[in-house]
Protein backbone atom coordinates (compact mmCIF):
# COMPACT_ATOMS: atom_id res chain seq x y z
CA UNK A 1 0.00 0.00 0.00
CA UNK A 2 2.83 2.37 0.92
CA UNK A 3 4.54 1.83 -2.42
CA UNK A 4 1.30 2.36 -4.34
CA UNK A 5 0.64 5.54 -2.36
CA UNK A 6 4.07 6.93 -3.26
CA UNK A 7 3.73 5.98 -6.93
CA UNK A 8 0.33 7.70 -7.05
CA UNK A 9 1.62 10.79 -5.25
CA UNK A 10 4.68 10.87 -7.54
CA UNK A 11 2.54 10.95 -10.68
CA UNK A 12 0.19 13.53 -9.17
CA UNK A 13 3.21 15.70 -8.43
CA UNK A 14 4.34 15.29 -12.05
CA UNK A 15 0.88 16.48 -13.12
CA UNK A 16 1.47 19.68 -11.12
CA UNK A 17 5.01 20.03 -12.44
CA UNK A 18 3.95 19.91 -16.07
CA UNK A 19 1.06 22.36 -15.74
CA UNK A 20 1.28 25.75 -17.46
CA UNK A 21 4.09 27.98 -16.10
CA UNK A 22 3.15 31.41 -14.74
CA UNK A 23 6.02 33.20 -16.51
CA UNK A 24 8.00 31.33 -19.14
CA UNK A 25 10.87 33.82 -18.96
CA UNK A 26 11.33 33.21 -15.22
CA UNK A 27 11.23 29.44 -15.72
CA UNK A 28 13.75 29.64 -18.56
CA UNK A 29 16.14 31.74 -16.47
CA UNK A 30 15.88 29.18 -13.70
CA UNK A 31 16.52 26.37 -16.17
CA UNK A 32 19.78 27.99 -17.29
CA UNK A 33 20.84 28.43 -13.64
CA UNK A 34 20.03 24.79 -12.95
CA UNK A 35 22.02 23.69 -15.99
CA UNK A 36 25.05 25.31 -14.46
CA UNK A 37 24.39 24.04 -10.93
CA UNK A 38 23.40 20.49 -11.82
CA UNK A 39 25.32 20.00 -15.05
CA UNK A 40 28.40 22.15 -15.47
CA UNK A 41 29.39 21.75 -11.83
CA UNK A 42 29.27 17.95 -12.26
CA UNK A 43 31.76 18.03 -15.12
CA UNK A 44 34.81 17.61 -12.87
CA UNK A 45 33.70 14.41 -11.19
CA UNK A 46 32.38 12.98 -14.47
CA UNK A 47 35.68 13.70 -16.22
CA UNK A 48 37.79 12.26 -13.42
CA UNK A 49 35.76 9.06 -13.14
CA UNK A 50 35.60 8.54 -16.90
CA UNK A 51 39.34 8.94 -17.46
CA UNK A 52 40.23 6.47 -14.74
CA UNK A 53 37.50 3.97 -15.56
CA UNK A 54 38.57 3.89 -19.22
CA UNK A 55 42.17 3.39 -18.12
CA UNK A 56 41.23 0.57 -15.76
CA UNK A 57 39.04 -1.20 -18.35
CA UNK A 58 41.94 -1.11 -20.85
CA UNK A 59 44.44 -2.55 -18.37
CA UNK A 60 42.00 -5.14 -17.02
CA UNK A 61 41.07 -6.30 -20.53
CA UNK A 62 44.66 -6.62 -21.61
CA UNK A 63 45.88 -8.42 -18.49
CA UNK A 64 42.91 -10.81 -18.22
CA UNK A 65 42.70 -11.95 -21.83
CA UNK A 66 46.32 -11.87 -22.90
CA UNK A 67 46.53 -14.67 -25.45
CA UNK A 68 47.89 -14.91 -29.00
CA UNK A 69 44.42 -16.07 -30.07
CA UNK A 70 42.81 -12.82 -28.97
CA UNK A 71 42.75 -10.28 -31.83
CA UNK A 72 44.79 -7.06 -31.49
CA UNK A 73 41.77 -4.83 -31.49
CA UNK A 74 40.07 -6.38 -28.47
CA UNK A 75 41.26 -3.81 -25.91
CA UNK A 76 40.04 -0.75 -27.82
CA UNK A 77 36.86 -2.58 -28.77
CA UNK A 78 36.09 -3.61 -25.19
CA UNK A 79 36.75 -0.14 -23.81
CA UNK A 80 34.48 1.42 -26.45
CA UNK A 81 31.64 -1.05 -26.02
CA UNK A 82 31.62 -1.12 -22.23
CA UNK A 83 31.95 2.66 -22.09
CA UNK A 84 29.21 3.51 -24.57
CA UNK A 85 26.79 0.74 -23.66
CA UNK A 86 26.98 0.77 -19.87
CA UNK A 87 29.70 2.71 -18.13
CA UNK A 88 28.94 6.22 -19.37
CA UNK A 89 25.13 6.18 -19.52
CA UNK A 90 24.41 3.96 -16.52
CA UNK A 91 27.30 4.15 -14.07
CA UNK A 92 27.80 7.88 -14.56
CA UNK A 93 24.04 8.39 -14.16
CA UNK A 94 24.19 6.44 -10.89
CA UNK A 95 27.04 8.70 -9.78
CA UNK A 96 25.03 11.75 -10.83
CA UNK A 97 22.05 10.42 -8.88
CA UNK A 98 24.29 10.63 -5.82
CA UNK A 99 25.61 14.10 -6.52
CA UNK A 100 22.74 15.83 -8.29
CA UNK A 101 19.92 13.85 -6.64
CA UNK A 102 21.05 14.67 -3.12
CA UNK A 103 21.47 18.34 -4.08
CA UNK A 104 17.94 18.51 -5.48
CA UNK A 105 16.34 16.73 -2.51
CA UNK A 106 18.27 18.77 0.05
CA UNK A 107 17.49 22.07 -1.64
CA UNK A 108 13.76 21.43 -2.05
CA UNK A 109 13.52 19.69 1.36
CA UNK A 110 15.15 22.67 3.08
CA UNK A 111 12.74 25.01 1.34
CA UNK A 112 9.86 22.87 2.56
CA UNK A 113 10.86 22.80 6.23
CA UNK A 114 11.69 26.51 6.18
CA UNK A 115 8.22 27.38 4.83
CA UNK A 116 9.58 28.74 1.55
CA UNK A 117 7.39 26.38 -0.47
CA UNK A 118 4.38 27.54 1.56
CA UNK A 119 5.39 31.10 0.71
CA UNK A 120 5.36 30.23 -3.01
CA UNK A 121 1.95 28.58 -2.68
CA UNK A 122 0.53 31.56 -0.82
CA UNK A 123 1.66 33.88 -3.60
CA UNK A 124 -0.25 31.72 -6.08
CA UNK A 125 2.92 30.29 -7.65
CA UNK A 126 2.75 26.65 -8.71
CA UNK A 127 5.56 25.65 -6.36
CA UNK A 128 6.01 22.18 -7.87
CA UNK A 129 6.32 23.58 -11.38
CA UNK A 130 8.53 26.50 -10.38
CA UNK A 131 10.97 24.37 -8.40
CA UNK A 132 11.00 21.07 -10.26
CA UNK A 133 10.33 21.72 -13.97
CA UNK A 134 13.55 23.73 -14.56
CA UNK A 135 15.54 20.94 -12.89
CA UNK A 136 13.97 18.28 -15.13
CA UNK A 137 14.60 20.29 -18.30
CA UNK A 138 18.12 21.21 -17.18
CA UNK A 139 19.18 17.64 -16.40
CA UNK A 140 17.49 16.24 -19.53
CA UNK A 141 19.37 18.79 -21.66
CA UNK A 142 22.76 18.78 -19.98
CA UNK A 143 23.20 15.12 -19.00
CA UNK A 144 23.51 13.84 -22.59
CA UNK A 145 26.41 16.29 -23.07
CA UNK A 146 28.01 15.10 -19.84
CA UNK A 147 27.67 11.52 -21.00
CA UNK A 148 29.15 12.25 -24.41
CA UNK A 149 32.11 13.92 -22.72
CA UNK A 150 32.33 10.90 -20.43
CA UNK A 151 32.39 8.53 -23.43
CA UNK A 152 35.19 10.47 -25.07
CA UNK A 153 37.25 10.77 -21.89
CA UNK A 154 36.82 7.12 -20.97
CA UNK A 155 38.03 5.94 -24.38
CA UNK A 156 40.82 8.53 -24.18
CA UNK A 157 41.73 7.26 -20.69
CA UNK A 158 41.99 3.72 -22.07
CA UNK A 159 44.26 4.93 -24.85
CA UNK A 160 46.48 6.84 -22.40
CA UNK A 161 46.80 3.88 -20.04
CA UNK A 162 47.51 1.48 -22.90
CA UNK A 163 50.12 3.63 -24.55
CA UNK A 164 51.78 4.90 -21.35
CA UNK A 165 52.14 1.41 -19.86
CA UNK A 166 53.11 -0.02 -23.24
CA UNK A 167 50.55 -2.83 -23.14
CA UNK A 168 49.09 -1.82 -26.51
CA UNK A 169 50.16 0.37 -29.37
CA UNK A 170 48.26 3.51 -30.25
CA UNK A 171 47.38 2.18 -33.71
CA UNK A 172 46.00 -1.12 -32.37
CA UNK A 173 43.93 0.65 -29.72
CA UNK A 174 42.43 3.10 -32.23
CA UNK A 175 41.76 0.26 -34.67
CA UNK A 176 39.94 -1.56 -31.89
CA UNK A 177 37.87 1.52 -31.04
CA UNK A 178 36.85 1.84 -34.69
CA UNK A 179 36.25 -1.86 -35.31
CA UNK A 180 32.66 -2.89 -36.15
CA UNK A 181 31.22 0.37 -34.88
CA UNK A 182 27.45 0.67 -34.96
CA UNK A 183 26.34 4.30 -34.38
CA UNK A 184 23.05 3.03 -32.95
CA UNK A 185 24.75 2.20 -29.65
CA UNK A 186 25.38 5.93 -29.13
CA UNK A 187 21.70 6.63 -29.81
CA UNK A 188 20.81 3.87 -27.35
CA UNK A 189 23.14 5.36 -24.73
CA UNK A 190 21.74 8.87 -25.18
CA UNK A 191 18.13 7.66 -24.93
CA UNK A 192 19.03 5.92 -21.68
CA UNK A 193 20.80 9.04 -20.43
CA UNK A 194 17.76 11.21 -21.11
CA UNK A 195 15.45 8.80 -19.28
CA UNK A 196 17.86 8.50 -16.34
CA UNK A 197 18.18 12.30 -16.14
CA UNK A 198 14.41 12.65 -15.80
CA UNK A 199 14.38 9.88 -13.18
CA UNK A 200 17.13 11.56 -11.15
CA UNK A 201 15.41 14.96 -11.21
CA UNK A 202 11.87 13.78 -10.54
CA UNK A 203 12.52 11.07 -7.93
CA UNK A 204 14.87 13.35 -5.98
CA UNK A 205 12.51 16.32 -6.25
CA UNK A 206 9.64 14.11 -5.06
CA UNK A 207 11.52 13.18 -1.90
CA UNK A 208 12.51 16.79 -1.27
CA UNK A 209 9.05 18.19 -1.95
CA UNK A 210 7.30 15.90 0.51
CA UNK A 211 9.84 16.34 3.31
CA UNK A 212 8.13 16.88 6.67
CA UNK A 213 9.85 17.89 9.89
CA UNK A 214 13.25 19.50 10.26
CA UNK A 215 16.87 19.25 9.24
CA UNK A 216 17.11 15.58 10.19
CA UNK A 217 14.28 14.76 7.80
CA UNK A 218 16.00 16.77 5.06
CA UNK A 219 18.99 14.45 5.46
CA UNK A 220 16.75 11.39 5.35
CA UNK A 221 15.06 12.72 2.20
CA UNK A 222 18.44 13.23 0.53
CA UNK A 223 19.45 9.67 1.29
CA UNK A 224 16.12 8.31 0.06
CA UNK A 225 16.41 10.40 -3.09
CA UNK A 226 19.73 8.78 -3.97
CA UNK A 227 18.66 5.23 -3.06
CA UNK A 228 15.34 5.36 -4.92
CA UNK A 229 16.84 7.13 -7.93
CA UNK A 230 19.45 4.37 -8.16
CA UNK A 231 16.85 1.61 -7.85
CA UNK A 232 14.59 3.17 -10.49
CA UNK A 233 17.58 3.76 -12.82
CA UNK A 234 18.60 0.10 -12.54
CA UNK A 235 15.07 -1.10 -13.30
CA UNK A 236 14.74 1.36 -16.19
CA UNK A 237 18.16 0.30 -17.48
CA UNK A 238 17.03 -3.30 -17.71
CA UNK A 239 13.74 -2.40 -19.40
CA UNK A 240 15.35 0.01 -21.88
CA UNK A 241 18.08 -2.48 -22.75
CA UNK A 242 15.48 -5.11 -23.50
CA UNK A 243 13.37 -2.66 -25.49
CA UNK A 244 16.14 -1.03 -27.49
CA UNK A 245 18.71 -3.78 -28.01
CA UNK A 246 16.73 -6.99 -28.41
CA UNK B 1 -13.37 40.58 5.27
CA UNK B 2 -12.86 36.89 5.93
CA UNK B 3 -15.63 34.66 7.29
CA UNK B 4 -15.00 31.25 8.75
CA UNK B 5 -18.02 28.94 8.89
CA UNK B 6 -18.11 25.66 10.78
CA UNK B 7 -14.40 24.98 10.37
CA UNK B 8 -13.21 21.59 11.62
CA UNK B 9 -9.71 20.30 11.22
CA UNK B 10 -8.23 16.99 12.19
CA UNK B 11 -5.02 15.16 11.37
CA UNK B 12 -5.91 11.48 11.22
CA UNK B 13 -7.78 10.75 14.43
CA UNK B 14 -6.46 13.84 16.20
CA UNK B 15 -8.90 16.72 16.18
CA UNK B 16 -7.20 20.10 16.29
CA UNK B 17 -10.02 22.54 15.65
CA UNK B 18 -13.75 22.11 16.15
CA UNK B 19 -16.58 24.20 14.76
CA UNK B 20 -14.84 27.56 14.39
CA UNK B 21 -17.24 30.31 13.33
CA UNK B 22 -16.09 33.89 13.12
CA UNK B 23 -15.39 36.94 10.98
CA UNK B 24 -12.07 38.75 10.57
CA UNK B 25 -12.71 42.40 9.88
CA UNK B 26 -11.29 44.56 7.11
CA UNK B 27 -8.94 47.37 8.09
CA UNK B 28 -8.43 45.82 11.53
CA UNK B 29 -5.64 43.92 13.19
CA UNK B 30 -7.30 40.62 14.11
CA UNK B 31 -5.12 38.72 16.55
CA UNK B 32 -5.54 35.01 17.16
CA UNK B 33 -4.09 33.92 20.48
CA UNK B 34 -3.80 30.64 22.31
CA UNK B 35 -1.35 28.31 23.98
CA UNK B 36 1.40 26.63 22.00
CA UNK B 37 -0.14 23.71 20.12
CA UNK B 38 -3.66 25.07 20.43
CA UNK B 39 -4.10 25.16 16.66
CA UNK B 40 -3.60 28.88 15.90
CA UNK B 41 -1.18 28.32 13.03
CA UNK B 42 -3.31 25.44 11.74
CA UNK B 43 -6.28 27.82 11.67
CA UNK B 44 -4.28 30.35 9.64
CA UNK B 45 -3.07 27.64 7.24
CA UNK B 46 -6.66 26.40 6.82
CA UNK B 47 -7.86 29.92 6.08
CA UNK B 48 -5.20 30.59 3.43
CA UNK B 49 -5.73 27.15 1.93
CA UNK B 50 -2.32 25.66 2.70
CA UNK B 51 -4.05 22.90 4.65
CA UNK B 52 -7.39 21.44 3.51
CA UNK B 53 -10.29 21.69 5.95
CA UNK B 54 -11.92 18.57 7.36
CA UNK B 55 -15.24 20.39 7.30
CA UNK B 56 -16.59 23.92 6.87
CA UNK B 57 -15.74 26.79 4.59
CA UNK B 58 -13.85 30.05 4.42
CA UNK B 59 -15.30 33.04 2.60
CA UNK B 60 -13.21 35.88 1.19
CA UNK B 61 -15.51 38.88 0.73
CA UNK B 62 -18.44 36.46 0.60
CA UNK B 63 -16.84 34.07 -1.91
CA UNK B 64 -16.22 30.53 -0.69
CA UNK B 65 -12.57 29.52 -1.04
CA UNK B 66 -13.58 25.86 -1.11
CA UNK B 67 -15.94 26.44 -4.04
CA UNK B 68 -13.33 28.30 -6.12
CA UNK B 69 -11.68 26.61 -9.08
CA UNK B 70 -7.89 26.44 -9.43
CA UNK B 71 -7.58 29.64 -11.47
CA UNK B 72 -9.78 31.67 -9.12
CA UNK B 73 -7.78 30.44 -6.12
CA UNK B 74 -4.60 31.45 -7.88
CA UNK B 75 -6.02 34.91 -8.54
CA UNK B 76 -7.17 35.24 -4.93
CA UNK B 77 -3.75 34.28 -3.64
CA UNK B 78 -2.27 37.25 -5.42
CA UNK B 79 -4.40 39.35 -3.07
CA UNK B 80 -2.93 37.60 -0.03
CA UNK B 81 0.34 38.56 1.63
CA UNK B 82 1.84 36.40 4.34
CA UNK B 83 4.70 36.85 6.75
CA UNK B 84 5.89 33.50 8.05
CA UNK B 85 7.34 32.75 11.47
CA UNK B 86 10.68 31.98 9.81
CA UNK B 87 10.27 34.89 7.36
CA UNK B 88 10.57 32.28 4.55
CA UNK B 89 12.73 34.51 2.37
CA UNK B 90 14.31 32.73 -0.58
CA UNK B 91 17.95 32.08 0.33
CA UNK B 92 19.26 32.19 -3.21
CA UNK B 93 17.73 35.60 -3.94
CA UNK B 94 18.92 39.00 -2.72
CA UNK B 95 16.71 41.30 -0.65
CA UNK B 96 15.62 43.19 -3.75
CA UNK B 97 14.99 40.00 -5.74
CA UNK B 98 12.90 38.60 -2.88
CA UNK B 99 10.63 41.65 -2.85
CA UNK B 100 10.46 41.73 -6.65
CA UNK B 101 9.70 38.00 -6.85
CA UNK B 102 5.86 38.16 -6.76
CA UNK B 103 5.95 41.09 -9.17
CA UNK B 104 8.14 39.14 -11.61
CA UNK B 105 5.77 36.20 -11.46
CA UNK B 106 2.48 38.04 -11.79
CA UNK B 107 2.63 41.78 -12.30
CA UNK B 108 2.23 43.26 -15.77
CA UNK B 109 4.78 46.01 -15.34
CA UNK B 110 8.19 46.78 -16.74
CA UNK B 111 11.35 45.91 -14.83
CA UNK B 112 11.98 49.59 -13.85
CA UNK B 113 8.40 49.80 -12.53
CA UNK B 114 8.92 46.58 -10.56
CA UNK B 115 12.12 48.01 -9.17
CA UNK B 116 10.30 51.19 -8.20
CA UNK B 117 7.57 49.24 -6.44
CA UNK B 118 10.10 47.05 -4.61
CA UNK B 119 12.05 50.15 -3.54
CA UNK B 120 8.82 51.68 -2.23
CA UNK B 121 8.02 48.54 -0.20
CA UNK B 122 11.53 48.31 1.21
CA UNK B 123 11.47 52.00 2.05
CA UNK B 124 8.09 51.50 3.72
CA UNK B 125 9.57 48.92 6.09
CA UNK B 126 12.67 51.06 6.67
CA UNK B 127 15.12 48.81 4.85
CA UNK B 128 17.48 50.97 2.87
CA UNK B 129 20.81 50.17 1.22
CA UNK B 130 20.47 46.40 1.76
CA UNK B 131 19.25 45.53 -1.75
CA UNK B 132 22.15 43.31 -2.70
CA UNK B 133 22.40 41.41 0.58
CA UNK B 134 21.19 37.83 0.92
CA UNK B 135 18.75 36.83 3.70
CA UNK B 136 21.50 35.01 5.61
CA UNK B 137 23.36 38.32 5.93
CA UNK B 138 20.44 40.04 7.68
CA UNK B 139 19.38 40.07 11.33
CA UNK B 140 16.11 38.36 12.36
CA UNK B 141 14.31 41.71 12.63
CA UNK B 142 15.48 42.80 9.20
CA UNK B 143 14.42 39.48 7.70
CA UNK B 144 10.93 40.03 9.13
CA UNK B 145 10.81 43.50 7.63
CA UNK B 146 11.90 42.22 4.22
CA UNK B 147 9.23 39.51 4.62
CA UNK B 148 6.64 42.24 5.21
CA UNK B 149 7.94 44.18 2.19
CA UNK B 150 7.53 41.07 0.03
CA UNK B 151 4.06 40.43 1.48
CA UNK B 152 2.84 43.94 0.56
CA UNK B 153 4.52 44.08 -2.87
CA UNK B 154 1.34 43.00 -4.67
CA UNK B 155 -0.83 45.41 -2.60
CA UNK B 156 -2.69 42.61 -0.83
CA UNK B 157 -6.20 42.87 0.54
CA UNK B 158 -5.45 40.21 3.13
CA UNK B 159 -2.36 40.07 5.30
CA UNK B 160 -1.48 36.99 7.36
CA UNK B 161 1.25 37.19 9.95
CA UNK B 162 2.42 34.10 11.82
CA UNK B 163 4.24 34.75 15.10
CA UNK B 164 5.82 38.01 13.98
CA UNK B 165 7.83 38.48 17.17
CA UNK B 166 9.27 35.02 17.69
CA UNK B 167 13.01 35.21 18.17
CA UNK B 168 13.06 39.00 18.31
CA UNK B 169 14.10 41.30 21.16
CA UNK B 170 11.33 43.44 22.73
CA UNK B 171 12.40 46.62 20.97
CA UNK B 172 12.48 45.05 17.51
CA UNK B 173 9.15 43.35 18.29
CA UNK B 174 7.58 46.75 18.85
CA UNK B 175 8.96 47.99 15.53
CA UNK B 176 7.46 44.99 13.71
CA UNK B 177 4.13 45.35 15.55
CA UNK B 178 3.89 49.02 14.68
CA UNK B 179 4.68 48.23 11.07
CA UNK B 180 1.83 45.70 10.95
CA UNK B 181 -0.52 48.24 12.49
CA UNK B 182 0.51 51.01 10.07
CA UNK B 183 0.29 48.78 6.99
CA UNK B 184 -3.17 47.56 8.01
CA UNK B 185 -4.42 51.13 8.28
CA UNK B 186 -2.57 52.41 5.22
CA UNK B 187 -3.63 49.62 2.84
CA UNK B 188 -6.94 48.84 4.58
CA UNK B 189 -6.07 45.14 4.71
CA UNK B 190 -7.84 42.39 6.61
CA UNK B 191 -4.92 41.50 8.86
CA UNK B 192 -4.78 38.27 10.81
CA UNK B 193 -1.93 37.94 13.29
CA UNK B 194 -1.14 34.65 15.03
CA UNK B 195 0.65 35.33 18.29
CA UNK B 196 1.11 34.49 21.92
CA UNK B 197 3.02 37.68 22.60
CA UNK B 198 0.98 39.66 25.14
CA UNK B 199 2.87 42.89 24.45
CA UNK B 200 1.88 42.64 20.81
CA UNK B 201 -1.70 41.88 21.81
CA UNK B 202 -1.97 44.91 24.09
CA UNK B 203 -0.11 47.07 21.59
CA UNK B 204 -1.84 46.59 18.25
CA UNK B 205 -4.86 44.25 18.42
CA UNK B 206 -8.24 45.58 17.36
CA UNK B 207 -10.02 42.24 17.65
CA UNK B 208 -8.88 39.28 19.70
CA UNK B 209 -9.73 35.60 19.07
CA UNK B 210 -8.80 33.11 21.77
CA UNK B 211 -8.40 29.48 20.70
CA UNK B 212 -8.69 27.05 23.58
CA UNK B 213 -9.53 23.39 23.83
CA UNK B 214 -9.98 23.15 20.01
CA UNK B 215 -12.66 25.84 20.02
CA UNK B 216 -12.87 29.56 19.47
CA UNK B 217 -13.30 30.10 23.18
CA UNK B 218 -13.63 33.86 23.28
CA UNK B 219 -13.62 36.82 20.93
CA UNK B 220 -13.88 40.54 21.42
CA UNK B 221 -12.04 43.82 21.32
CA UNK B 222 -8.95 44.65 23.34
CA UNK B 223 -11.03 46.76 25.73
CA UNK B 224 -13.46 43.87 26.25
CA UNK B 225 -10.55 41.54 26.86
CA UNK B 226 -9.35 43.56 29.84
CA UNK B 227 -12.81 43.49 31.38
CA UNK B 228 -13.54 39.89 30.54
CA UNK B 229 -14.05 37.46 33.38
CA UNK B 230 -13.65 34.37 31.23
CA UNK B 231 -11.54 32.14 33.46
CA UNK B 232 -9.51 30.36 30.75
CA UNK B 233 -8.83 33.62 28.95
CA UNK B 234 -7.73 35.29 32.17
CA UNK B 235 -5.46 32.40 33.02
CA UNK B 236 -3.82 32.65 29.62
CA UNK B 237 -3.53 36.43 29.28
CA UNK B 238 -2.71 37.34 32.82
CA UNK B 239 -0.48 34.41 33.66
CA UNK B 240 2.50 36.69 34.26
CA UNK B 241 2.74 39.03 37.24
CA UNK B 242 3.45 41.99 34.99
CA UNK B 243 0.27 41.39 33.03
CA UNK B 244 -1.71 41.05 36.27
CA UNK B 245 -0.45 44.47 37.32
CA UNK B 246 -1.38 45.87 33.91
CA UNK B 247 -4.91 44.52 34.38
CA UNK B 248 -5.19 46.09 37.82
CA UNK B 249 -4.03 49.41 36.41
CA UNK B 250 -6.45 49.21 33.46
CA UNK B 251 -9.36 48.27 35.71
CA UNK B 252 -8.42 51.03 38.15
CA UNK B 253 -8.11 48.57 41.03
Amino acid sequence: MGLLFHIGQYFMLLGEVFSKPERRSVYWRRTVEEMELLGVKSLGIVALLSLFMGAVIAIQTKTNIDSPLIPFYVVGFTVRQSTILEFSPTIISLILAGKVGSTIAAEIGSMRVREQIDALDIMGVNSAGYLILPKIIATALINPFLIMISMFLSIFGGWMAGVVTGIISSENYIAGVQWDFDPYIVTYALIKTGVFAVIIATVSAYHGYYTRGGTREVGISSTKAVVYSDVVILIANYLLTQLLLL
Amino acid sequence: MIEVRGLWKSFGNVEVLQDINTTFKKGKVNQVIGKSGSGKSVLAKCIVGLTPLTRGEVLYNGESFQAMDKERRKALRQEIGMLFQSSALFDSLTVLENVMFPLRMFATMSVPQMRERADFCLHRVNIMGQDKKYPAELSGGMQKRVGIARAIAMQPQYLFVDEPNSGLDPQTSIVIDNLIREITEEFNTTTLVITHDMNSLMGIADEVYFIHNKHLWWQGTRAELVKSDNRELEEFIFAGSLMRQVRKALRGE
